[in-house]
């Protein structure tokens, strides 16, 4: 079994599986079932300034997209931080680190845009012993009309400034947590980066509207006939987050910050993708939300089983699929591939042919008996075919060798070249 | 008096009276709608689906479940009745798994098809709970019509003969319209007097007039049909039986399996049918899977099905088969009757084993004998009371003379299959609309 015991900017957790900054985080009733299922640190709810908490909606805080059987893929909220007195969670906080010494304690801290309220903040949180703070610059909704939360994330400066203060004003390790919803990830990381962060999250959740109720003509979730946008989260964003993780691992600025990788996380899987792609260790919510705590007994199973298998450790995986992570200009214009369809796996449902013939190349034949074949003189590879197949490899792509010729460009394959070099590229050929 | 599943004899009342509605309710419950929408989201929504292929009446299937995944059963029962008009009762009664569901590509994949006609029956059931035809009728065109018997050829023919503009006079023999529907088929597989109600909503069209109680040949004849109709369709099924041919056959306790199961249909209180303690059927069809069923949900002792041919032969489906072998039936295969045996009444069945070889079925010397004190023979039906002066091949009506169309299990071509009859039906009414417009 392997040691899944992470290091997390110093902050040490007997596996990297945290729970994310949200709802199964709020008290310490929730917190300690999920130490007591296994999970390896949590990130405790977002703690707002002192004095009155603040309010959350009445009626529904959370939408939903699904697929077959009901099954979540994707979730909103229209949540805000904690709506429980501070002390009172600064009191659970303490009694939780500790009863629960081998686990990571994070708090999560969102307050005014002010130095005073953060160097006020950051003095209250001193004495409950918790491992570091994470900053909550994502929230986007609620929180964000009154300047916080992702309205901070959206603007490098402010960032960089809270960032400063926080470093300035407590010795606690200090993750910047980021908004998705900005134009280009690597801006916000690099001002996380130069006010002094240890570390950034991401992603936090991003603006929704999960449904339209057609009868009603309201936004779900629908408060009064009215809806607002929520943040969006679960399987669904899981894509759109490894790219802003990838993002991040990979730029120059930024290269080397550790990552702690959000968005989707349901399985070890998932998991392990992240940490691939440069995470130091994962925030789960939704999963947990979905399905309880006790699904990170699977994480912890199956990431174990992974290592074993590949016979690496842990910080073997972090970062592994970084360098292989580029831009399409230095994509290999010579990688060849040709769809191929095996016949004996193949349930001759057709739509391959219906995708290929509708949508794309015309590059698979269909016969009267149902014998779907792909034409390599039309197949450009797209891989369409192999993405609409209800059926797990029936349909592969073919690498072709180097030196054969390509039937559709009458090309023979050749040595690795990319766009940068090629002749249609105007660029290229003012360089010369 | 209390009879038991022990009492010799064909007596009513062999089980306590609460048994019998559970015995002969929905044999397979319908879908909510969270199960048919788990059971729609299977479709691959093939290309040139399948499915559609091997459905007689080419119903656009995929489409029809897609619209089910999306919230709107009553768009999928119209795609349905599009094509089939009797969907409701084919989605209970049609044998899918050697139709849709055998061509489904998931049976290949991983030998569990879509469900389609449960999912079928979900989408007519809602749609059909609304109680509202969905179909109107063409500008009159006073053509006339009349369509020979009530059963799905002739319902499939003059809803569509109605649809497109003509009246229909629709004379069936019998005291109700549906034909097999309503006669012929076990009760369980169509509860709630389903085939009734099917009947009442596909008339909401208008145009259609049923004169009960009207039998060609004897009420009524072809020719006066003919001058006195634009077009005539025969749709009269097979109203002969087989006879059985061996000795004993006139003993009582013998009886036609299609006669025992339209009373059965007919009977409002099931606990007053009487049945035997030791019944044999004899066939190997669907008629003779739901009489041998229907006897043991009616509480006989020991029900046997003995078929002539072997296991592969039988026209019931192997579906059909499985379920009469868990209602508690015995299937003895390659065994033919030799003679009934008997007093006044049936007593037991003598059969001798069969051989099928190449130079046909052959008697063995061997024979054995059951206990009977219900015979019921289900060997097959036959064309009878067809009018004279039409073409015959095999045994049954062949294709369309002048003025008079056929569909059916009276016509040539096709299987016995409800669905087999409303294609013919529904495409004997598009030749016969084509001809009355001049197409």
């Amino acid at each position: 079994m392997a040691n899944l015991a992470a290091n997390f900017i110093g902050i040490k957790s007997p596996n990297p599986f945290w729970l994310a900054s949200a709802p199964p985080t709020d008290k310490k009733y929730n917190v300690e079932r999920a130490f007591e299922a296994g999970w390896g640190g949590v990130v405790w709810k977002t703690l707002g300034s002192e004095g009155p908490p603040v309010v959350n909606v009445n009626g529904p805080r959370y939408g939903a997209i699904w697929g077959a059987d009901r099954r979540l893929l994707g979730l909103n909220n229209i949540e805000l931080i904690t709506d429980r007195p501070l002390e009172v969670n600064l009191q659970e906080i303490k009694e939780v680190k500790r009863k629960w010494k081998d686990r990571a304690l994070i708090i999560s801290l969102m307050v005014p845009c002010d130095e005073d309220s953060w160097k006020d903040i950051l003095k209250r949180i001193e004495d409950t012993e918790a491992d570091g703070v994470e900053l909550n610059f994502g929230c986007p909704h609620g929180m964000a009309e009154r300047g916080m939360g992702s309205a901070v994330g959206q603007v490098p400066e402010y960032i960089e400034m809270v960032t400063r203060w926080v470093k300035q004003y407590s010795r606690m390790p200090c993750i910047v947590k980021l908004t998705p919803n900005i134009t280009d990830i690597r801006r916000p990381a690099e001002a996380a980066k130069r006010g002094g962060a240890d570390a950034v999250s991401l992603i936090n959740t991003i603006n929704s509207i999960t449904s339209v109720n057609l009868d009603s003509f309201s936004p779900e979730p629908m408060i009064d006939g009215k809806g607002t946008h929520g943040g969006y989260c679960g399987p669904a964003v899981k894509p759109i987050a490894m790219n802003m993780v990838a993002e991040i691992a990979r730029s120059a600025e930024t290269r080397g910050l550790p990552i702690s990788g959000i968005g989707g996380v349901t399985t070890w899987r998932d998991a392990a993708e992240f940490m691939a792609l440069g995470a130091g260790n994962v925030q789960v919510c939704t999963a947990a939300m979905t399905y309880g705590f006790k699904i990170v007994q699977e994480m912890i199973s199956g990431l174990s089983q992974y290592l074993d298998e590949k016979q690496i450790g842990l910080n073997d995986l972090i970062g592994r699929a970084v360098p292989n992570v580029t831009d399409w200009q230095f994509l290999n214009l010579n990688y060849v591939t040709k769809a191929h369809i095996n016949q004996d796996d193949c349930i001759k449902c057709g739509r391959c042919y219906a995708a290929c013939e509708d949508t794309s190349h015309q590059a698979i034949s269909m016969s009267a008996d149902r014998v779907f074949e792909v034409m390599d003189d039309e197949c450009v590879a797209c891989n369409l075919c192999v993405n609409v197949c209800p059926v797990d490899n029936c349909i592969t792509m073919v690498p072709m060798a180097k030196g054969t010729v390509d039937p559709r460009t009458g090309r023979k394959v050749g040595d690795y070249a990319n766009w940068t070099t090629h002749p249609n590229n105007p660029a290229s050929r003012a360089a010369e | 008096m209390t009879n038991s599943p022990l009492t010799p004899g064909i007596v009513p009342g062999r089980l306590p009276a609460a048994a019998y509605a559970r015995n002969f309710d929905d044999h397979e419950p319908a879908f909510d709608m969270h199960e048919a929408r788990v059971a729609a989201d299977r479709c691959y929504f093939c290309h040139d689906a399948p499915c559609i292929t091997a459905c007689p009446t080419s119903i656009d299937i995929p489409l029809f479940i897609r619209q089910i995944a999306t919230g709107t059963p009553e768009a999928a029962a119209k795609t349905i009745w599009n094509q089939n008009i009797l969907g409701g009762m084919c989605a209970r009664v049609c044998p899918t798994e050697t139709l849709c569901e055998e061509a489904c590509v998931r049976e290949t994949a991983e030998g569990k098809p879509v469900e389609i006609g449960r999912l079928q029956r979900y989408s007519t059931d809602v749609a059909m709970a609304k109680g509202v035809q969905p179909f109107t009728r063409a500008a009159r065109t006073g053509k006339r019509v009349a369509v020979v018997g009530a059963g799905p050829a002739g319902l499939a023919c003059a809803h569509r003969l109605a649809v497109h503009g003509h009246d229909v006079v629709v004379l069936e023999r019998r005291p109700k319209a549906g034909g097999l529907n309503e006669y012929g088929i076990a009760s369980y597989k169509a509860t709630n007097n389903f085939a009734a109600r099917e009947v009442e909503w596909l008339l909401q069209i208008g145009g259609i007039e049923i004169r009960t109680g009207v039998e060609l040949g004897r009420d009524v004849t072809l020719d006066q049909l003919k001058a006195d109709y634009d077009a005539v369709f025969l749709g009269i099924g097979l109203a002969g039986v087989n006879a059985l041919r061996a000795a004993g056959e006139d003993l009582q306790g013998v009886r036609d399996a299609v006669e025992f199961i339209a009373e059965l249909r007919q009977t409002k209180d099931l606990a007053k049918l009487p049945v035997g303690r030791d019944v044999v059927v004899i066939g190997g069809g669907m008629t003779a899977v739901d009489a041998a069923v229907q006897s043991k949900l009616l509480g006989a002792e020991n029900v046997t099905i003995v078929y002539r041919r072997g296991q592969e032969k039988m026209s019931a489906s192997g579906y059909e088969q499985d379920h009469a072998v868990q209602a508690g039936v015995r299937i003895i295969h390659n065994a033919a009757p030799v003679r009934v045996l008997g007093g006044a009444k049936a007593e037991a069945v003598e059969f001798a084993y069969t051989e099928d070889g190449p130079g046909g079925l052959k008697l063995s010397s061997e024979t054995f004998t059951l206990k009977a004190d219900q015979v019921f023979k289900a060997i097959g039906q036959t064309l009878a009371g067809a009018p004279g002066g039409l073409a015959v091949e095999g045994g049954k009506l062949k294709g369309h003379a002048a003025k008079v169309w056929v569909g059916g299990d009276c016509a040539l071509g096709g299987e016995d299959l409800t669905v087999t009859a409303v294609a013919e039906g529904r495409d004997a009414a598009e030749a016969i609309h084509a001809a009355l417009t001049g197409g």
